[in-house]
């Protein structure tokens, strides 16, 4: 899919993270390394607690690692940047601001005056279907357009990577498809380097185009797999044979 | 078909608003109606003497004599001017002190024995040392006015910044928000609810600090007035600076819950 002498976008090397406090340590991540290349999707998927998060927050420069580092096209990531977007477990809208101004608030950071971030922001809420929403506040949206107004705002100011730590987790089975549809179609329209945290196995292998497989804690990268369906995917490519394959695989590398 | 659901019950949820009759509008007069009825009926009924207990009537004369010799004017101008300084004082001192301590540990830490040890001090017993140190004027009644007010302000601030959404301040991190972004588009509003609770706190123990110190050396105010009137034994002239300050209280009271209804909008279902 990328020519094999491209640059990655965005790199871990061996990075690792223990929380210290007074009286215990613990290791959270032990030495993950891998790389991203540009707009590739890539998930991120094992046991529970086994620092998934951990390593996200480390990759969109949230928090500093143990020891290791984390480069940005070649650079060593020393705090976040505007370049690297985030999209949260939860979907964390201000709740005095109306769906359309939590969607402009990374514009009006980057300073662009109100009434064209406003506009631009119309135009993502459009984009996942929120138009008829955009002056409802937060309390009046469902948790499903709730995360669809997370998710305009995630794209607003167009980051070049998104980090997703289980944006739709809490979500319904159907809800969460059809906000995965989207996600899809906007990294393919876009192309966007995207990192995404999940536990769904199948959710994994349908988004992307790598998934790496992470031991329980303290969590090392231990599998990386690639998945070579051919794109644009469909449903059907649920119950084909190499789906099954590689759902099996990825099984067996969980237990 | 999901987005229709989701505009039917958008919509059902408007229509829930039904405009009612609001009974606090009739009730509150009423109530008051019927304070000044049985006070009157206590009056006739054990025959007080005024410099007791006088009748309403008589408070009532008593206020329009203060009018219109312009005294109730002067006194209660003197006394706001202090509460408006002692407010604008203590509110900014308590503001941005509970901004910096609820940022810094460390520095909360430090200043926490003190802060606290300095509410042992009743402010009763400091302002007749701050009239001494700044005199009979203005400037030691805004000071006792501000001091007063000061913790349950600062404890508001600290804990209204401190409960601000970890997940928000992680995402204002990640638009690369200056310092004031993050204040201005994050923190104020987020606080805001918190630190109303303790501005209306903080508006009623104003006017308590400016009639404290009032008592301890002054020349003019309400509470200079309320030693006064109780040096002549002019009862009702008491009542009526009482009621004044009462009002100033009610009133800063009610200017607050306006701001915060204008600018909480968002927390409470539109009605
Ligand atoms: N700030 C922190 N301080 C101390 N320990 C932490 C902190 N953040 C995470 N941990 C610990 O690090 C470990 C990994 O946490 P992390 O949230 O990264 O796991 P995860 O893989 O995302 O789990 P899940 O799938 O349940 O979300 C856990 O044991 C957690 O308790
Ligand atoms: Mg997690």
């Amino acid at each position: 899919m990328n020519e094999p002498n491209a640059t990655p976008i965005l790199v871990a090397d061996r990075v690792q993270m223990t929380f210290a406090s007074a009286d215990s340590r613990l290791e959270a991540l032990a030495e993950a390394t891998f790389s991203v290349m540009p707009n590739e999707f890539v998930c991120l998927i094992g046991p529970s607690g086994c620092g998934k998060s951990t390593l996200l927050r480390i990759l969109g420069g949230l928090v500093r690692p143990t020891s290791g580092r984390v480069l940005f096209e070649g650079r060593p990531l020393t705090h976040p940047l505007r370049r690297i977007g985030f999209l949260f477990q939860r979907a964390t809208l201000m709740p005095w601001r109306t769906a359309l101004r939590n969607v402009a608030l990374p514009l009006e950071i980057e300073g662009v005056p109100r009434a064209q971030a406003e506009a631009r922001a119309l135009e993502f809420l459009r984009l996942v279907g929120l138009e008829e929403f955009a002056q409802a506040l937060p309390r009046d949206l469902s948790g499903g357009m709730s995360h669809r107004v997370a998710l305009a705002r995630a794209l607003v100011y167009d980051p070049d990577v998104l980090l997703l730590d289980e944006p739709f987790a809490a979500l319904d089975a159907l809800t969460r498809e059809q906000l995965n549809w989207e996600l899809l179609r906007i990294w393919q329209a876009r192309r966007k380097t995207v990192v995404m945290v999940t536990h769904n196995i199948q959710e994994a292998i349908f988004l992307s185009d790598h998934v790496l497989v992470m031991s329980p804690r303290p969590g090392r990268i231990e599998h990386k797999v690639p998945i070579e369906i051919p794109r644009p995917r469909s449903l059907d490519d649920l119950y084909s044979p190499q789906f099954l394959e590689l759902t099996r695989t990825l099984r067996a590398y969980l237990r | 078909m999901q987005r229709l659901g989701e505009l039917v019950s958008a919509l059902q949820r408007k229509r829930g608003r039904v405009p009612r009759f609001n009974w606090e509008y009739v009730l509150i007069p009423a109530v008051l109606v019927a304070v000044i009825f049985f006070w009157d009926l206590l009056v006739r009924w054990r025959g007080y003497p005024a410099f007791l207990l006088p009748s309403p009537a008589r408070v009532a004369a008593r206020f329009l004599v203060a009018v219109r010799d312009g005294s109730l004017r002067l006194h209660t101008l003197v006394t706001l001017r202090e509460v408006f300084g002692g407010l604008a004082l203590g509110l900014s001192v308590a503001i941005l002190l509970g901004y910096a301590l609820a940022k810094s540990r460390t520095l909360e830490r430090i200043l926490a024995p003190y802060l606290v040890a300095s509410q042992a001090i009743p402010i009763v017993a400091l302002a007749p040392l701050l009239v001494i140190w700044f005199g009979t004027g203005a400037l030691s009644k805004i000071l006792v006015c501000a001091l007063t007010l000061f913790f349950p302000v600062l404890i508001n601030t600290i804990v209204g910044i401190r409960s601000v959404e970890a997940d928000l301040m992680d995402l204002m991190r990640s638009l690369q928000a200056t310092r004031w972004q993050t204040f201005r588009y994050l923190e104020l509003p987020a606080a805001l609810p918190v630190l109303f609770g303790g501005l209306k706190i903080g508006v009623a123990l104003s006017v308590i600090g400016a009639v404290v110190s009032e008592f301890v050396g002054a020349d003019r105010g309400l509470g200079f007035l309320v030693n006064l009137a109780r040096g002549l034994f002019d009862t009702p002239l008491m009542f009526v600076a009482l009621f004044t300050l009462m009002a100033i209280a009610l009133g800063l009271y009610f200017l607050v819950s306006l701001l915060e209804s204008l600018l909480l909008r968002w927390r409470w279902p539109e009605e």
